[in-house]
């Protein structure tokens, strides 16, 4: 009985009598209704997801004219005398890279404008004095981010691919969206997106500053990748492997064709994947870090 | 109440808020006066947790705030008008601080309306006025129906009518019962709105008291008399051992302004040595001398002296 009371007592926080217990909800949508209303978001979010569609189907499209030929004439021998068997790749279009690149920018973006947006502009003050408990506004933050490009990544990665799919289905060299292969290059180009919208977010939380949490973002996703180019050494290649690109890259590859490659020290499916987590984990936990340990 | 204890704050090597003690009392609208860059700012951040303080320890209503899950129902703050997202309307704001809190969405409503936003809560605020940005804020403050309310300089961008409402509703709030606290660094505004004075300067307490009190620390009461034969009545006054100035800003001559004697010992001096008064008047030392006088070495940016 005692201790109850002592309980009671040292609980720091004494609602009001008619104060309703907080819920995560609350914050969730406290959240939602912050990037519902800026139109700013929706803009990238819609610019980003239509583009990358085009983007994919117009690289089928533009697949078909050769298409036809190549499947009339299979086997060519060439010049060296090598015989070469034509294998069509469907996912190198309709799930292609730039456009993947395209999402993961939107991503990042959106990442570092829930954060900048707070702090450059100081609402952060103003969200803070309403919920002191800063580590549930993050949560609620990572919450409201994660589903949002991933559901939006996710209906494009389905549109692209069945689209794509459908557009060589009267030629028989699509692939079925039971396809494992399938289903992982539709996962692995999914889940980069939010992946690097944490990224965005965690250069937000450091850096504060809207233009400058773009560009370092930027500059981290694409140009750093590009620095650790070439098959020479080893070690480049597996800094290489760290980037969400690369790790995406490995995912998406198509197994099935013999002349493609992946290059020297190829990485595995289960390294993509934990880069993927890798860095979730650690944008999510520095954030949380330096946003509860920094002045406001 | 709000309660600070020994509440310091430092920046580097500068010293923001200086071992501050002070307690904000319930039921009163309290003024927190002091120069530009003085430390007011960073002490009612440092009340809301939204900065950590180097040493000290605030509590409101006897718990520190940030032990607050929610804290709309506890303080409501109104820190900086533009600490606000340009990009949407006063409405989607206004909502979304009230879900996190578990605040009705009436209440949203119902403050705009109080504020006098009705019409334009669903524009953009990028698009409002100072004056607008701070009913904005108001409304936000107003939103949970907190026992505490703090308020940063929320006169500034406001027209005399908003000026005229706001200090009637922060005496409205405090008759409820409520903790008012509103920054300034302006005496004038605080003369017509505060009963307590909370003053500071480089982050040091200078006052904790009643405006009356406050008054009364300022400079004494200077006498302005004016006779024909000024210099033979400067000369007795001075014999008095009064200060005697030519009175300044004086077209006719004649004009003295008196420090260190009454009204009437002047009238009495005068009448026995025959010489004949123009006018003889008491001025009260204003509070906004008061408050120049006491922060007069306490100010971090001066500007320099006009000649």
């Amino acid at each position: 009985m005692s201790t109850m009371t002592t309980t009671a007592a040292s609980k720091t926080s004494v609602p009001l009598p008619n104060e309703p217990k907080p819920r995560f909800r609350d914050l969730c949508r406290m959240e939602w209704i912050k990037v519902a209303s800026l139109r700013s978001t929706w803009l990238v979010l819609l610019v980003a997801a239509a583009a990358t569609v085009f983007i994919n189907l117009n690289g089928v499209r533009s697949d078909l004219q050769y298409l036809d030929n190549d499947l009339a004439h299979p086997t060519q021998v060439l010049p060296n005398g090598t015989v070469w068997h034509f294998v069509y790749n469907p996912l190198f279009r309709s799930l292609s890279r730039i456009a993947v690149q395209l999402m993961m920018l939107g991503g990042a973006a959106i990442g570092a404008l829930t954060m900048f947006g707070e702090f450059s502009t100081g609402q952060v003050r103003t969200t803070f004095a309403a919920v002191p408990k800063r580590g549930g506004v993050v949560a609620a933050k990572i919450t409201v981010l994660c589903t949002i490009t991933t559901v939006l990544a996710f209906v494009v990665a389905l549109v692209s691919f069945l689209g794509g799919q459908a557009m060589v289905a009267g030629r028989h060299v699509g692939l079925s969206i039971t396809d494992p292969d399938a289903q992982i290059a539709i996962a692995a180009y999914t889940l980069v997106v939010p992946v690097c919208a944490l990224i965005g977010m965690l250069f937000g939380a450091l850096i504060r500053n809207a233009t400058a949490s773009i560009v370092a973002v930027v500059a981290f996703l694409f140009l750093l990748p590009a620095f650790f180019g070439g098959d020479k050494y080893r070690w480049v290649v597996e800094v290489r492997h760290l980037f969400p690109d690369d790790a995406e890259q490995t995912l998406a590859f198509w197994h099935k064709d013999p002349y493609q490659t992946m290059g020297r020290w190829p990485a595995g499916h289960t390294h993509a994947w934990l880069v993927y987590a890798g860095w979730a984990v650690i944008s999510i936990v520095v954030a949380m870090v330096v946003v509860k340990k920094r002045d406001a | 109440m709000i309660e600070l204890t020994d509440l310091t704050k430092r920046y580097g090597d500068k010293t923001a808020v200086d071992h501050l003690t002070v307690t904000v009392r319930s039921g009163t609208v309290t003024g927190f006066l002091g120069p530009n860059g003085s430390g007011k700012s960073t002490t009612l951040r440092l009340i809301l947790g939204l900065n950590a303080p180097s040493s000290g320890a605030v509590t409101v209503d006897g718990h520190p705030f940030t032990d607050r899950p929610r804290g709309l129902r506890h303080v409501g703050a109104l820190l900086d008008a533009q600490d606000i997202h340009g990009g949407r309307s006063a409405v989607a704001h206004l909502k979304s601080l009230a879900v996190s809190n578990r605040i009705p969405l009436r209440r949203v409503g119902e403050v705009l309306e109080e504020v006098g936003l009705a019409e334009a809560g669903r524009k953009r605020i990028g698009g409002y006025s100072l004056g607008m940005k701070q009913r904005l804020g108001i409304a936000g403050a107003l939103l949970g129906d907190p026992p505490v309310l703090l308020f940063d300089e929320p006169l500034n961008g406001l027209d005399p009518e908003g000026v005229r409402w706001v200090r009637e509703m922060f005496q409205r709030l405090a008759k409820e019962g409520r903790t008012v606290f509103v920054s300034s660094h302006l005496m004038s505004e605080m003369e017509h709105t505060a009963e307590r004075l909370v003053v500071i300067g480089r982050g040091h307490l200078i006052a904790d008291e009643t405006l009356a009190e406050f008054s009364r620390r300022g400079s004494q009461a200077t006498v302005l008399v004016r006779a024909p034969e000024a210099a033979a009545l400067a000369a007795i006054l001075t014999a008095e051992g009064a200060d005697v100035q030519p009175a300044d800003s004086d077209g006719d001559a004649g004009g003295l302004t008196v420090v260190g004697l009454t009204a009437p010992k002047i009238g009495e001096l005068a009448w026995r040595n025959n010489i004949m008064l123009a006018e003889l008047a008491t001025q009260n030392a204003s509070l906004e001398k008061a408050f120049m006088e006491l922060t007069a070495d306490a100010v971090e940016y001066a500007a320099g002296e006009a000649r």
